[in-house]
């Protein structure tokens, strides 16, 4: 007996199976018809263009598409000993070619990065390259400068020949591509990025401590209090979360400024003397108690919503076993706790790991952190491919945060408010 | 929360420790907010407590920096003030109708790839605004919307739909599909069925999620920074610069009206929050 014949079929004839598929089906296509309008535009607007962050930061076209003929003609050649004649000759063609259009110092600028000297010499070569003779064009640019007669700066000119660069990322990590393609760190004393991404990280992570420490006792006393009580309570946690950042941030500065308020306070109880009055901002300390303030409601919130699940039955079972109140927090309530401390520390880790606003305001020079960073190079320097570059490194960092955040908590049990 | 009669005296000292420091926090928490209130009536120019402030003295308080505000020749708070409202009112607009169609999406079980969709729909929303910043600002630039409300515009409905997002979907989590199959099965087409039974059940959840968009552009300043010209200025823009150039009493005022402004949508959030577990707790 075939299973065919006792197939359960609807009743227009087509088998049960096939037809609950095709439903099925069906509502895949309406339920993603329903999200693609939104999905396309974020795809559009949003990730498209961090993927043009992307090829902006590796990109290093320009040299190439200027030394097209000497590129090719320099494929065969192997880099020990000076490139022969041909390549000589290629440069030449392309290097008259930058001449008729203006675009020779650019050539000198970009090479220059390269290897320091080429600026001097092109000029020359440029001088010099009019009155050449036809021929033997190896000679001739040999004999401009002894520059040119150093292998080290065919060399040069050959690391550049590929379309695509890793130097951006290189310099965001204060180290460089020397001469011979090692890569090496830049001297001491010129070490700013290291620098920049290690007090990121160190702010981001005791600004998530302190946040964890003065979040766990206000979240536990929300969640056990009476309701009446704790909705009161609660408005403290949610006027600052919705009130702008920007104000929050004026009334640090006037707080933490020199004549401000907590000064005054110190000087009344005596901790400072009037004409010794701390300095707390435009430094790591007003970075400090401004990110906290502002990025607590991101850690109460999440602890109070797992805290408020915990049946208060289970601390009153603990201690009737025989635990003190410590022993019976430590081993039952606390490990309940567990989900809402890491949603809460990864959120808040994530926020201050790329903030920019409140840091440039109060942090001063010591205080300011990879984003005022990378805001100054696309402002002030209009490098925007190390802007890029800088900006994709601290992506990804988010980025693991954000698949860990995923994973342990998922991200549609994001709570807000 | 009352300590029972047989705590013994160690413990309660630790309960009164626990007090104190929860009340601290509280305090660290409030009080900022509540430097500025009385600072911007401020007669003097001073962002300190003058002598008469501290006597309560009438005279030293006065209205200045709020006339100031509304009134000054110089002063762009009207021009700002007008492009936040029309700028985050439209970005509104288009988060709570872009980030609801796909809440409905995201929550029917048929959904496929719904966690891969979901987390690059909320990604605007974790990735550092900086980074926002420069990617909005070069697409952008490449499409010629820089320096345009509809660059702003655009660029915040991206910042906001994850929040209409995670909202709606909250709301739907907790809905009782059989209602819309019973308003089919009484001859309802679905659009009707949208309109007359789901919406109005998840209004609450729109709403609340409005509430975060509006906020998110009406407060954004990073975005904003990169796509604004002079035209553009938004409340945000105009404080980032008067806190850099000089901290004038000015600012206070305007800071005022944010917080009185922010405490409403606190007020008109925590009501819908509640009615909205009050709707679904009927549903269960």
């Amino acid at each position: 007996m075939s299973s065919e014949n006792k197939q359960i079929l609807t009743t227009d004839g087509t088998p049960l199976e096939v037809s609950l598929k095709k439903a099925e089906k069906k509502n895949k296509i309406k339920a993603f018809l329903l999200v693609a309008p939104l999905l396309l535009f974020i795809i559009i607007t949003y990730v498209f263009p961090i993927g043009d962050m992307l090829m902006r930061s590796v990109d290093d076209k320009m040299v190439t598409e200027m030394l097209p003929k000497t590129y090719k003609s320099m494929e065969k050649w192997d880099g020990k000993e000076l490139p022969p004649e041909e390549v000589f000759e290629a440069f030449y063609i392309d290097f008259q070619k930058l001449i008729e259009e203006e675009r020779e110092g650019k050539l000198s600028t970009q090479l220059n990065y390269t290897k320091n000297g080429f600026k001097s010499i092109i000029k020359k070569l440029r001088r010099k390259s009019k009155s050449f003779e036809e021929g033997n064009y190896k000679e001739q640019i040999m004999a401009v400068h002894r520059r040119w007669a150093d292998v080290e700066y065919w060399r040069a000119i050959k690391r550049r020949a590929p379309a695509y660069t890793y130097q951006k990322y290189l310099k965001g990590m204060d180290m460089y591509e020397n001469e011979k393609g090692e890569i090496v760190n830049v001297s001491e004393d010129r070490r700013v990025h290291r620098i920049l991404w290690l007090r990121t990280l160190e702010i981001a992570f005791f600004v998530t401590v302190f946040c964890f420490l003065m979040a766990y006792p206000i979240a536990h006393l929300l969640a056990t209090l009476p309701m009446k009580y704790s909705n009161l309570l609660m408005i403290c946690v949610l006027l600052p979360f919705w009130t702008s950042l920007l104000v929050r941030t004026a009334s640090w500065m006037i707080l933490l400024q020199q004549q401000g308020i907590v000064n005054d306070f110190f000087v009344t109880i005596g901790l400072v003397t009037d004409d010794n009055r701390v300095e707390m901002m435009y430094n790591k300390t007003g970075s400090y108690v401004a990110m906290t303030q502002i990025l607590l409601p991101f850690m109460v919130l999440p602890l109070y919503s797992v805290m408020k699940t915990i049946s208060p039955s289970l601390m009153r079972a603990g201690k009737s076993l025989g635990g003190t109140p410590f022993v019976a927090f430590w081993k039952v309530y606390f490990p309940l706790t567990i989900p809402g401390i890491g949603a809460g520390c990864l959120l808040v880790f994530i926020l201050a790991i790329g903030y920019y606003i409140t840091p440039a305001l109060v942090g001063g020079a010591s205080g300011t952190l990879i984003s005022n960073q990378i805001a100054f190079h696309m402002k002030s320097t209009l490098d925007w491919s190390f802007a890029s570059a800088m900006g994709l490194m601290l992506l990804s960092g988010v980025l693991v945060i954000y698949w860990l955040y995923n994973k342990l908590v998922g991200i549609d049990n994001i709570k807000l408010g | 929360m009352a300590l029972p009669k047989y705590t013994e005296p160690h413990y309660r000292i630790w309960h009164y420790i626990y007090l104190t420091i929860c009340a601290a926090v509280f305090f660290f928490l409030i009080a900022p907010l509540f430097v500025i209130f009385p600072l911007s009536f401020n007669a003097e120019e001073f962002l300190v407590f003058s002598d008469g402030m501290k006597r309560l003295d009438p005279d030293a308080f006065s209205l200045r920096w709020y006339q100031d505000m509304i009134y000054g020749t110089k002063n762009p708070w009207g021009l700002a003030a007008k492009n936040s409202f029309i700028i985050a009112i439209f970005a509104t607009i288009g988060s709570v109708l872009l980030g609801t169609v796909a809440a409905l999406g995201l929550s029917s079980r048929h959904m496929p790839y719904k966690g891969l969709v979901m987390a690059v729909l909320i990604s605007p929303m974790i990735v550092p605004l900086i980074i926002s910043g420069v990617a909005i600002f070069f697409f952008m630039a490449k499409v010629g919307l820089a320096a345009t409300h509809t660059g702003i515009v655009l660029a915040h409905i991206i910042l906001g739909t994850p929040f209409v997002v995670i909202t709606v979907t909250a709301t739907l989590s907790g809905f009782d599909h059989s209602v819309t199959r019973a308003a089919a099965s009484l001859g309802s087409n679905p659009v009707n069925t949208f309109m007359k039974i789901t919406l109005p059940l998840i209004l609450p959840g729109v709403i609340s999620g409005g509430l975060f968009a509006f906020v998110t552009s009406f407060d954004e300043v990073v975005v904003v920074l990169f796509l604004a010209g002079l035209e553009n200025t938004t409340i945000p823009v105009q404080m980032w610069t008067g806190l850099r150039e000089q901290l004038s009493p000015t600012i206070l005022a305007v800071a005022t009206c944010l917080i009185i402004l922010s405490t409403l949508i606190l007020v008109t959030a925590e009501l819908l929050r509640r009615r909205s577990e009050r709707l679904r707790g009927i549903n269960r």
